[in-house]
């Protein structure tokens, strides 16, 4: 798919690319700005655009399910279908109708997000006490602020646990879609791999690792500022 | 503001069910059938009957939680049909089984839900919070922070009747509102309750499934039968005196009797001039504090083996005293039940 040589020419080696060592910090932090740090921001980027999408989706998905709830069960199917294609044979058959191009990745990113999502989220409302909803419409408010200050407030902690699995999956995947675009970090690993040279694969692959933890550890973070109630329980 | 003088919680206003019908979508017969009843401003009308009697339809058709079919209700004259539901649920008090607060929001926000969403201004909020927090005895210093669940069963209830009461509104709904709360909780806040409304005054309309709470709450009660028939609407008393019918009578217990003595203090033996000066020879008698009721009396006197009982004026420890005070004279088993009988 990429016209470009499978070994690049990085210019003069260094000893320990001369060596021919499994990794080169030299050459990882001479390579860091040209080559690491702008895959990781493509990564960063095409994983944020598939999950806010995803996200925004399966929440009106979810809320609509949740008051018409003949809807739920073609939904989840639908959704559920999608999560099992294989992603580089999505890839493939979205490929004809979009091209080679960002937008048929995060198509596929976000047909895939939405089982996770949508399922969690749906769960999350319909955990909500009945008792709160009641006593929520009993008071006047209205279906609209039942939604937005009740239903959706309380239904963070299971927002947050599918967004949680959501966004590291959608990490993995995006390293596939290099097959799609040259971008992100799995452009890095895809075109190492043909090489005898590991340290651009290695590192291509611990940073994809690291940006997952880094976005679980975020997620983890928001969720409990999110939620001053749920550690008061364990107080009480 | 043009009002002067200084400021007089709203009115109570009456609520009249006017033969009102409640048929569920796909139902053959009517949840609620042809209810007529008038609850008067400032009273506690109690709904009473077994489970699918429609008492609790009935209480949510008042703020069209449930939307009546037929016939109407008037609360202070005015149709609940003429209003749009929203803005009539924000001016009626809501308090329901597990108070139904919310989990995520503070003591001082879920207080706060109601005026709010009214638009009311900050100051106005905060000082309004204060003040339903101290009436129900849990200090916005201490408690407004707090989450729901940092608090007490009782405590959480007393917090879901200070949310009813943020916006003033005329007219209070309870639907069994201390049905999860232990014996002894359930007694105090009930206690709490019945003190609090002598000093606000709002029409209630309290649904509850147990005769004795119902007796102790209502100034009314009206008991349905299976199939959203209103069965009897009386006052405590004439309820437990003069049943209406075998179900009526079956419904209140074997034992209305014993349960019309709660509804007599000795103090009011006392004031009827029923009590006989105490003697010497009554010093043996068991004592009761005259706030105590009949039923109480009767109890000491089964317990005990005697046929009369000593009737002190009530102190409580805050006296300083050991809980009794001078005898006032003493309520023989006679008069136990003559004024019973009453």
């Amino acid at each position: 798919m990429s016209a470009q040589p499978v070994i690049p020419d990085y210019g003069d080696p260094s000893a320990c690319v001369a060596r021919d060592a499994t990794f080169c910090t030299d050459w990882f932090g001479d390579h860091w700005w040209n080559l690491f740090w702008p895959a990781l921001v493509q990564h960063l980027e095409l994983t944020l655009i598939a999950v806010v999408a995803g996200f925004v989706l399966a929440v009106v998905a979810a809320v609509l399910c949740h008051h018409k709830s003949w809807l739920a069960a073609p939904v989840s199917g639908v959704t559920s279908f999608l999560y099992t294609v294989p992603p580089l044979a999505l890839f493939q058959l979205l490929v004809p109708v979009t091209g080679f191009s960002v937008l048929t990745v995060e198509t596929a990113l976000v047909l895939y997000s939405l089982y996770l999502l949508f399922t969690t989220i749906l769960t999350g409302l319909r955990e909500v006490p009945e008792d709160a909803v009641r006593a929520a419409r009993g008071m006047g408010l209205t279906r609209w602020q039942i939604l937005t200050k009740v239903e959706l407030r309380l239904a963070v902690p299971s927002l947050i646990s599918g967004l949680r699995v959501t966004t590291v999956m959608t990490i993995g995947i995006v390293a596939i879609a290099a097959y799609v675009v040259d971008q992100g970090l799995g452009s890095l690993i895809l075109k190492a791999l043909q090489s005898p040279f590991n340290t651009q694969f290695i590192g291509a692959g611990a940073l994809a690792v690291a940006l997952a933890l880094a976005a679980d550890g975020v997620l983890v973070l928001a969720g409990r500022l999110l939620t001053p109630w749920a550690r008061t329980r364990r107080a009480a | 503001m043009t009002q002067a003088g200084p400021e007089t919680p709203a009115g109570a206003q009456d609520i009249v069910f006017d033969h009102v019908v409640k048929t569920y979508p796909n139902a053959t017969v009517p949840a609620v059938d042809d209810l007529s009843l008038t609850v008067p401003a400032g009273e506690i009308c109690v709904l009473l009957g077994p489970s699918g009697s429609g008492k609790t339809t009935a209480l949510m058709m008042v703020n069209r939680l449930a939307e009546i079919t037929g016939g109407d209700i008037r609360i202070g004259g005015r149709s609940i049909l003429d209003l749009d539901p929203i803005r009539l649920r924000r001016s009626i008090g809501y308090v329901i089984q597990q108070t139904g607060l919310f989990p995520h929001l503070t003591i001082a926000e879920n207080v706060a839900t109601v005026p709010k969403v009214l638009g009311w201004d900050k100051k106005r909020l905060r000082e309004r919070v204060g003040e339903l927090l101290e009436l129900v005895g849990l200090p916005a210093g201490e408690y407004g922070r707090r989450y729901p669940a940092q608090l007490s069963g009782g405590q959480r209830q007393r917090v879901g009747i200070a949310r009813a009461l943020a916006a003033d509104p005329p007219v209070m709904l309870m639907d069994e509102p201390f049905g999860a709360l232990d014996p002894i909780t359930r007694e105090h806040v009930q206690d709490e309750f019945l003190a609090l409304h002598a000093r606000i005054r709002k029409t209630v309309i309290f649904v509850s499934h147990d005769i004795d709470e119902a007796v102790k709450m209502g100034d009314r009660i009206a008991i349905f039968r299976e199939g959203g028939k209103l069965a009897q609407y009386d006052t405590p008393r004439t309820l437990l005196k003069e049943p209406a019918d075998a179900f009526v009578a079956r419904f209140v217990g074997a034992d209305r009797g014993l349960k019309r003595l709660t509804l007599t203090r000795l103090a009011d033996l006392a004031d009827a001039g029923a009590l006989t000066p105490a003697r010497d020879a009554d010093a043996a008698l068991p004592q009761l504090a005259a706030d105590a009721s009949l039923r109480s009396a009767l109890s000491l006197m089964v317990a005990e083996g005697t046929d009369a009982v000593r009737v002190t004026e009530p102190r409580g420890p805050a006296d300083g005293s050991d809980g009794t005070g001078p005898v006032l004279g003493v309520a023989s088993l006679d008069a136990v039940r003559k004024a019973g009988a009453a």
